[in-house]
This record gives structure tokens, sequence and C-alpha cells, in this order.
């Protein structure tokens, strides 16, 4: 071990594809599973919550009309990254989760490979869950998923990097954008993650990273106008039913928390679903007249 | 403008259906009256005349009706889907074979044409239960992975502008995949559902499987708050929806909800204009306007604006309002009093808002409730009458010059339900209908519906779908 002295990272928020530190100026201080010290984290306020709205909704229309190839060209080059960076992040899931460092590296090639499965179904679940329905009737009618628009995602408290991205990746994948709140006490992973995905090709906005206390963010953003679903998996049951019923005054689509006691099993594809509305465009077909169209 | 036909009454004979003076709750296979002995009467709202006072359900009898969904919960979810699925196809036989009776009935409790509840309602009721009456053995197959399992109870509440229909959209679903249903129909259209508990009977449909309880919102309320009620679904209004979204939060009670809407009807400068003019006809007038998915938002592109109007002028000269018995009314009554004062004082509110009123020369019966068609000019989008449901039928006309001027103004509203697009260019259809974020999007004609197409909202006109393989996720624990 050399004694030279290492330089330490200034943890920030991510949004719109920035950096800021909280507008508020506040940090709080984020330690290990023993208690050690390990950074300062921003502790972000609800006007970092509000900007980040703005952000993710300014993203919303880019990402969301991008052709499905390219996000999953876009989420497979974040799998290449992290690939590359994956000792830091061994190293912080380590810490953060008190794991020996084979079982953090576990965790983070998990996570990697979840990327990469969630890489390949942007151009496929438009395949399985729409499609065409025989109406009784001279019309072609067509059912095809589209994003739900901005969703807030409560990150897991526990699994602060598989169940992370676990979390993160299913919403972007089908061309959501979102706000994510980190685990309230492991943050420094999501914070690094948005490292990763500023050097990705994600356009700036469509994932922000908001670290602080999960009930002072996620309060304003499920009351939040221009937020249209919440993903409630880092809220306790109090706390879920309070975000709950403020999501409820702009009827925002809600993912309840649900126990998952292992975040490495294979997901299906509810994760994705829970933020996809469902659009069915009818057309006539008519019969070929003498004009050579009719309705 | 004088009109070039004279039509003599021709009236749908009310002898086919018999209605009872007085009506129970349909609780475990049983009518019964409320516990507390409270009644309603239910009135024809095209002459005012009281057609049966109805028992109206209080908290016991939510309790009991629960109980009873409960208890039958067990065999019903426990039978094969092949069983089921003959429940089902009976109940749609015998539908179809009362077709003529129900629509009578329909049209007398609700106010709306018998050419529609005979023509529309009617037809898509049965197809509707016929359709899902297929999906009960065929669960595994749905793509909800192998053996998915019905929720359990299902608290259902629906509204008055498709009484049956409604029924049917809630109902079939929820049976074919295993769960029982307390279902409660609106306070002033109760007796198709009255009537479908007669149909269950006599399609021996096992007791307690489907529960149907009259009330007011109240009786709503407490089945929504039930705690044995697995299942919420909902239609009706926006405001009403959140109220019981809020209600079930912190449960584990699935919620579907279809709510309001105040859709687009688009119209470019190369749209067939005759067949345009017939789609925001019946976009708009089709059950009065009392049609949440109604296009009740004309976007005309100002180059043909005036020609446009003309002809819908012309065409609104033409529509009879009267008799919804009479098999060429076009225009029958508004369901209720208390809607007519909303649709009333929204139209009142248009024209103090500086928006332009127009209606054809059109006489109202002196009973009953009833509003004559209703167009607006000079209609801006901060409007009250562009923005708020107004449920009735009343057009708001506005202008646009460009696709994106149109896409921008269709979406600019609270809700996400319904959209039209008119054009004969195919590509534009496509761009434009990608970017409007509504439900259901009818290209170059509109309210269309059909048992195995989902239909459903963005935004706050609710969410889950109803209708197709989509609608049964609603009712499936996945």
């Amino acid at each position: 071990m050399s004694d030279r002295l290492s330089v330490f990272k200034t943890y920030k928020l991510y949004v719109g594809g920035k950096f800021p530190r909280s507008e508020s100026g506040r940090v709080y201080e984020v330690s290990d599973a023993k208690g050690k010290w390990l950074a300062n984290a921003p502790l972000s306020s609800r006007k970092d919550a509000r900007d980040a709205v703005v952000a993710a909704r300014k993203a919303f229309g880019a990402w969301s009309g991008a052709t499905a190839y390219n996000r999953g060209q876009v989420l497979y080059r974040v799998a290449e990254m992290l690939e590359g960076r994956k000792g830091q992040f061994v190293h912080e899931v380590a810490d953060a989760e008190g794991l020996s460092k084979s079982k953090a590296a576990a965790q983070v090639e998990a996570t990697i490979d979840r990327w990469v499965w969630y890489a390949g179904w942007t151009d496929k679940i438009a395949q399985v869950v729409g499609g065409g329905n025989p109406v009784a009737g001279p019309y072609f009618n067509l059912s095809s998923p589209e994003p739900t628009g901005v969703v807030a995602v409560l990150a897991p408290q526990e699994s602060s990097f598989l169940g992370l991205v676990s979390v993160v990746a299913p919403v972007i994948a089908t061309g959501n954008t979102a706000v994510v709140v980190a685990s309230e006490t492991a943050p420094l992973p999501a914070l690094s993650l948005a490292e990763v995905l500023a050097t990705s090709d994600v356009p700036g906005g469509v994932v922000n990273v908001l670290s602080g206390r999960t009930a002072e963010i996620a309060t304003p953003l499920a009351a939040h106008q221009d937020v249209n679903a919440i993903d409630l998996a880092g809220a306790d049951d109090v706390l879920a039913k309070e975000l709950e019923i403020a999501a409820a005054d702009n009827l925002k689509r809600v993912l309840r928390p649900q126990p998952v006691d292992d975040w490495s099993a294979m997901p299906g594809i509810d994760r994705m679903t829970a933020f996809l509305e469902t659009k069915t465009v009818w057309h006539p077909t008519g019969s070929l007249g003498a004009s050579g169209s009719s309705y | 403008m004088a009109s070039v036909f004279e039509y003599a009454p021709a009236p749908e004979s009310r002898a086919i259906v018999d209605i009872a003076p007085s009506y129970g709750l349909f609780i475990d296979g049983e009518f019964t009256e409320a516990a507390d002995g409270k009644v309603f009467k239910t009135v024809s709202p095209a002459s005012e005349e009281v057609l049966s006072e109805i028992a109206r359900a209080g908290e016991a009898d939510v309790d009991r009706a629960v109980q009873a969904a409960r208890k039958a919960f067990e065999k019903w979810s426990a039978l094969p889907g092949s069983e089921r699925a003959k429940y089902l196809f009976r109940i749609a036989r015998i539908i179809q074979e009362r077709s003529r009776e129900l629509a009578v009935l329909e049209t007398l409790d609700n106010g709306k044409p018998i050419k529609e509840t005979r023509d529309a309602d009617l037809p898509l009721v049965a197809a509707h239960f016929f359709y899902y009456a297929g999906w009960a053995d065929k669960l595994d197959h749905a793509g909800f992975g192998a053996n998915p399992r019905p929720l359990g109870v299902a608290g259902q509440v629906i509204p008055w502008n498709f009484p049956l229909l409604m029924l049917a959209w809630k109902i079939a679903p929820a049976l074919a995949t295993g769960n029982t249903v307390v279902l409660k129909p609106a306070e002033t259209t109760p007796l198709t559902a009255l009537f479908f508990a007669d149909i269950c009977r006599q399609a021996g449909l096992p007791k307690g499987v489907v529960n149907i309880l009259p009330g007011y919102g109240d009786t709503g309320a407490a089945l929504v708050a039930h705690p044995d009620v697995n299942k919420v679904a909902f239609t009706g209004s926006t405001a009403v929806g959140k109220e019981i979204a809020k209600t079930v939060a912190g449960t584990r009670k699935k919620l579907t909800l279809e709510l309001g809407g105040k859709g687009a009807n688009i119209v470019f400068d190369d749209a067939p204009i005759d067949q345009a003019v017939e789609g925001i006809v019946s976009g708009i007038f089709f059950n009065q306007g009392q049609v949440c998915c109604a296009g009740s938002r004309l976007l005309v592109q100002e180059s043909i604006q005036d020609e446009l109007l003309d002809s819908l002028k012309r065409r609104l000269s033409t529509l009879r309002l009267g008799d919804p018995l009479d098999k060429n009314t076009d225009i029958g009554a508004i369901n209720s009093e208390e809607q007519l004062t909303r649709i009333t004082s929204l139209v009142e509110q248009g024209e103090s808002e500086g928006a332009e009123r127009w209606s054809p020369a059109c006489e109202l019966p002196s009973a009953g409730y009833w509003f004559a068609p209703t167009l607006f000019t000079n209609v801006t989008q901060a409007h009250t009458i562009a923005r708020d449901e107004i449920f009735g039928p009343v057009l708001s006309v506005l202008t646009f010059r460009t696709p994106d001027e149109a896409v921008a103004k269709a979406n600019n509203t609270q809700y996400g339900l319904s959209a039209g697009i008119w054009t004969e260019k195919g590509s534009r259809i496509l761009a434009v209908a990608n970017k409007l974020r509504a439900g259901v999007v009818w290209s170059n004609t509109f309210n269309k519906f059909d048992p195995t197409s989902p239909f459903g909202g963005y935004k706050e006109s609710g969410f889950g779908r109803e209708g197709g393989r989509h609608g049964l996720e609603a009712y499936l624990d996945v």
C-alpha cells in the first residue's frame, strides 16, 4: 500500500444530464455497514425534485420517440460501460451493503446482466403485449403499448445497486423517463451509476438521480401534477400509503411495494407493463367500391 | 330549414317488457329488501314517469353481498374453466333471446333512443359475454403465465350512460377469470341490471356469484371500502375515481378506473367532409353526448372551417329529437334532472365566457329532461367548455393551422381517453395517432366498440383496460 493520499470523490446529484449539488446546499453523511464514514451525499430538497421532473419531462419526447432499436443500443452501451468500471462498483456495493468482495462482485455482475436483459426487451415488448384485434366489422384495429411518461422511482432501500437497476432499467427500456430516489442509507452506487449513464449515450434527463431522505423527496414527487407514475419499491408501508393517497390526485399509475427476497431472481415483464399504456387505433378497411375507396 | 321528409310516429312497443312495481336487491341468488327497508324510485327521463321502486342497499347489505360473493368464490374459482365458460355462453345466448325486451327497458330507464339500445348496446352486451366466455378455459394461453389465479371478490360500480353494456364490461371478464362480483348500478338506471339478475337465475348461475346492489354513491363507497373486496372496478367521473384511488391506497385491492374524457376530433383539410360530418355527429350526439369517449372538442383545420361548419349545421338540422322509443329518434332524453342542470350550467358558462352558441330549430318535449344539440364556435383552449367534460350534446369547435398545432391542442387536457383523426393521407393518420396521448384513436371513424378491442384511458381518464386479452389482467392476480 502506498502512502499516497487518495483523492476523494464529491458525490453529486444527476439532473438533466448535469451533476449539480443540491440547490439547498445540504449534504448528509453516508456510512458503510459498520458505521464508518464514506462520503457526504447531497441531501436533496423538494426543489431538486421539481427540477428533476422538469428535466425528465423535457427528455420524454425524444426518448419515447426514439426507435426501440436505438433505445436497446443505448441500454446495451450502459452495460458495456459498467463492465469497464466493475471494480469501482464492487467496492461501493461491498461498502454499502456490508458484503464480502466476492458477494459484492456477484451483485455487480448480476446488475450488468440485468441491463443486458432489459436492453434486449426494448424492441420486443410491443410484440408481446400489443397486437391486432379481430373486431367484428370492416376495421383494422391495432393495440400498441406506449410509455406512461415521467415515472418517479423510489429505489429499494436494501439492494443499493442490483435492486436499483432492477427498478430503473424497465422504466426507461420502455421509453419512460425517470426521477430516481436512491437508497437513503446507501446512495453512493446510484450516484456513481449516474456517471455511467452520462457516458453511455443515455440522453440527459432520461434518468435523474436524487439522494437524500426518501420521504422528503418522494412526497413532492407523489403530489407532482406532471409526474405520471410512481414506483414505491423503496417506501415502507406507512410512507407507501401516504404517497399512494397523494398520487391519486392526478391518478398516477402506482406500483405498490412488493416484498422481494432475491433481486437476482429472473424478473418477469411486470415492471415494464406497470408503466405502459395501451393505445388502440382503429382504421376503416371498407371495401373497394367504384371510386377505389370507401369508409 | 323546412323539413324535406315528414315522419309518422314509429314507436317500438313497450308491451314486450313487464316492469314490476318494485324490485329488491339481488344477493346470494335471491331478491331481498334492504336491511333498513330503504327504497328509491327510478323514472323514465323522457316522461318523468315512475317506472318502479327499487330497494336501496346500505352498508349492511353491502356486507351481506360481499359475504355471499366470498362464499361463492371458493366453488366458482375451482370450477374448470370450461364449465365457467358454458355459464357465460348461456348468459350470452339468453341476452340475445331477450335482446328486444332489454333494449326497450334500457331506453325506458335511460332515455337513449331505441335505435341505439337495439343496434349498439344490446348486440355489444351479448358479444362481450360471448367473447369472455371463450377465454374462461384458455387463460393459460393469455400471456400471464400458466394457471393465472383470480383475485377473489370484485366490487364493481358502473355509470348510467350505458347501464347494461358497462355491466357486461365488468361482469363478463370477472366471471370468466373465476372471480365473483358485487355490482352497484347507477341510481338512475338500475332496471337492466336487475333484469340481468333474472338472466343469471335462468342460466342457473350458482348463487352468490353475481350480486346486484342498487343504490346511490354511499352504497358504492361502502362497497369500495369493504375490507373483504379484492378488486375494485369503477367507471364514472374522474372526481369519484380519485376518491376511490385514495380509499384503496395502502390496501392490496387491485384497481381499474375508466373515467372522464374530453376527446378531440381532428379534421384536416383533405378530409372527406361528408364522412367527417357523420363522424362528428356520432362522436358527440351518440347517446346525447353522455359518453366518456365522446368527441366533444372538434379541431378543424382553419382553411375548411366554414365549409365544414355549414355542412355540420345542415346535418344537425335533420336530427330528430324526441320519444326515445320512436325508431326514427336520433336524440333522446338527458338521463336525469341533475345531469340536465349540469349541462345547462356549463353551456351558460360557455356563453358568458364569450363563445358563440348555436342550435338547430328544435322543439323540446314539455315533460322529461331534454337538451337540444348545441355547438359552440369562437372557443379558445382556456374556455371552460373546452376543458371540462360536459357529458351532454354540446360540441366545442376550435381551429388549427398545422398538424403540430392540432396535436398540441388535442393533448392539452387532463384527460386522455379518445381522439379522432379525419384525413385522406395515410401517413398523416399514423404520425398524428402516434403523438396523441389517448387510449383509443379512431381514424376516419368514431365511437366504434368491440369486445376484442382494449378500451381505457391515459392520464386522468383512468388506468387499466377493458376488452380484449388486456381486459383479463384487471381480474387476475398477475
